[in-house]
């Protein structure tokens, strides 16, 4: 409880999307990541269901916090975001069937999705529910930039365009198989460490 | 004047060897291959090779320039990764998918692991592996040689697809035919002699030593002698004399200690015959060759050698 006085909103916001972007950085929610990341259309989709369930999780949890026994505290969790990910998934089946159709068992599976998971039990559980609401949009803004990016390089090397138009004509197979999913992922996290620890020698010689 | 007497640590005796010496001792050995892809499958052969000539220096310099590196092109592994990739890629392939491959090789497979000397995987086979995956169909489009009369490519089956999908009308070429190249397949594996040449020209100048390719052809020779198939038809075809000479014994990817190097050459074998026999490719060097690099720090860490008085292999400090 004492961190939040020290920590402005901003961070709280900012964490997620940079310094400890969930994919890049804490490296939790690799499987939905890899899975998903085939096309941007599945992508885009699946970061906007993690989004509501992440954001719903962190506000429920770091509501209950008080009076939720820490001994059963991750039953507690996984029921509240089972909640959240069984009204996602009936509002994709409802609103968007062929959404629901492609991303198949990657929506159910959220319920186990480190990231939920993971920031319910090391920021919301000790939060304040605005502090938790912030860190719950700036985790998905994180989650939805990663998977985007790396279903656009994968869908237009490995489809050879993004969507209906196609540009190349002999596309790279592979990145659309697991192994591109793996360089993909690789190359980026590689970057991201190479500008983080950029930014600390900067700021350290300053 | 007193005599001097320099004290240092060993190793005292220094020779004038260095890695541009070894590098270029195998692109060396490799020339009889290259001359040999070249004379079966003429202009293609050139073609392949000289792209992968130019652009694994090109994408080693581009990768350090960004990297703010030390510039290595100098030291000649680059060009060795090259011809070796080359070597492995089937003659009618568009340039720029070699382009690619070398690439891949040089900044995938080396790079991005540190450069010279930190890549797991043997680089040449990371290019060639990331080729298989993504263009599939013109990775496995294999021409009959042109050195008959006849100069246009003539589309057929390797040696290894014919027997692996019981191709009946096409022919097996014979033993001769096939240790002297006269079949289809990828450049560097059509002739057996020119490849044993340069790995002889290896052994004899001791850049590589007889641990790995033995075992690793030794295997391959007596699994297929016990389950009674066609040793010199397994020995002859596919990579396995380009691998067990060239790929295997890549300094970098392979053990350090003898026993290691057989170990290693012994299960490249083993995997090499079960892709061979059991997999879904017709050929399996280049996957088990790659498979086994993973295992290179394991086997090292088990074949440690006994210190003198020490009582156990491992925890010597203890």
């Amino acid at each position: 409880m004492n961190n939040s006085n020290k920590r402005s909103w901003r961070d709280d916001f900012a964490f997620g999307i940079l310094k400890g972007n969930p994919v890049l950085v804490l490296m939790i929610g690799l499987c939905p990541t890899l899975a998903v990341s085939v096309t941007l259309f599945n992508a885009v989709g699946m970061s906007i269901a993690v989004a509501f369930v992440l954001i719903g999780s962190n506000l429920m949890v770091s509501a209950i916090r008080k009076f939720t026994p820490s001994e059963l505290r991750i039953p507690i969790f996984i029921i509240v975001i089972c909640t959240f990910v069984t009204i996602a998934d009936y509002l994709l089946k409802a609103y968007s069937p062929t959404l629901s159709q492609k991303l198949g068992v990657f929506v159910p599976l959220i319920v186990v999705n480190c990231i939920i998971i993971g920031r319910a039990e090391a920021f919301a559980y000790t939060n304040t529910v605005f502090s938790s609401l912030l860190d719950g949009i700036g985790g998905s803004i994180g989650f939805f930039l990663v998977i985007s990016v790396i279903a656009l390089i994968r869908e237009f090397f490995g489809n050879g365009g993004i969507g209906e138009k196609i540009i190349l004509n002999k596309p790279a197979l592979i990145m659309i198989l697991p192994p591109g999913g793996f360089i993909t992922i690789g190359t980026l996290m590689g970057l991201m460490n190479y500008w983080n620890r950029r930014k600390k020698t900067r700021m350290s010689t300053n | 004047m007193e005599e001097k007497f320099i004290l240092s640590v060993s190793p005292h005796l220094k020779t004038k060897e260095d890695v541009p010496r070894v590098m270029l001792d195998v692109i060396i050995a490799l020339i009889p291959a290259s001359l040999a892809a070249v004379y079966f499958f003429r202009w293609y052969a050139l073609r392949t090779i000289l792209v992968c000539l130019i652009f694994a220096p090109l994408a080693e310099w581009v990768s350090e320039k960004i990297m703010k590196r030390k510039n290595t092109i100098d030291d000649l592994s680059a060009v060795v990764t090259g011809l070796l990739l080359a070597l492995t890629l089937p003659p009618t392939l568009p340039p720029w998918i070699a382009a690619i491959g070398v690439i891949v090789a040089i900044v995938l497979g080396k790079a991005f692991f540190g450069g010279l000397g930190w890549n797991p995987f043997n680089p040449a086979l990371v290019g060639r592996a990331v080729l298989v995956a993504c263009w599939p169909v013109e990775m496995t489009t294999w021409i009959k040689p042109v050195t008959s009369r006849v100069l246009q490519a003539v589309t057929t089956a390797t040696p290894l697809n014919i027997v692996k999908e019981k191709l009946v009308e096409e022919i097996l070429p014979t033993h001769l035919e096939l240790f002297l190249g006269n079949r289809a397949g990828s450049l560097g594996e059509t002739s057996v002699l020119a490849l044993l040449i340069g790995g002889i020209y290896l052994l004899y100048r001791r850049q590589i030593t007889w641990h790995i390719p033995l075992s690793y052809l030794g295997v391959v020779a007596l699994s297929s002698f016990l389950l009674k198939i066609d040793v010199l038809f397994q020995l002859f075809t596919g990579g396995l004399i380009l691998g067990a000479f060239f790929m295997a014994t890549d300094y970098v990817t392979s053990p350090l200690t003898r026993k290691g190097q057989i170990i290693f050459g012994l299960l490249c074998g083993l995997m090499t015959m079960l892709i061979r026999l059991k997999g879904g490719f017709p050929e399996g060097v280049c996957y088990s060759i790659l498979i086994v690099n993973m295992l290179t720090p394991t086997i090292d860490k088990l074949t440690v050698p006994k210190k003198f008085g020490a009582r156990s292999r491992m925890f010597t400090n203890k």
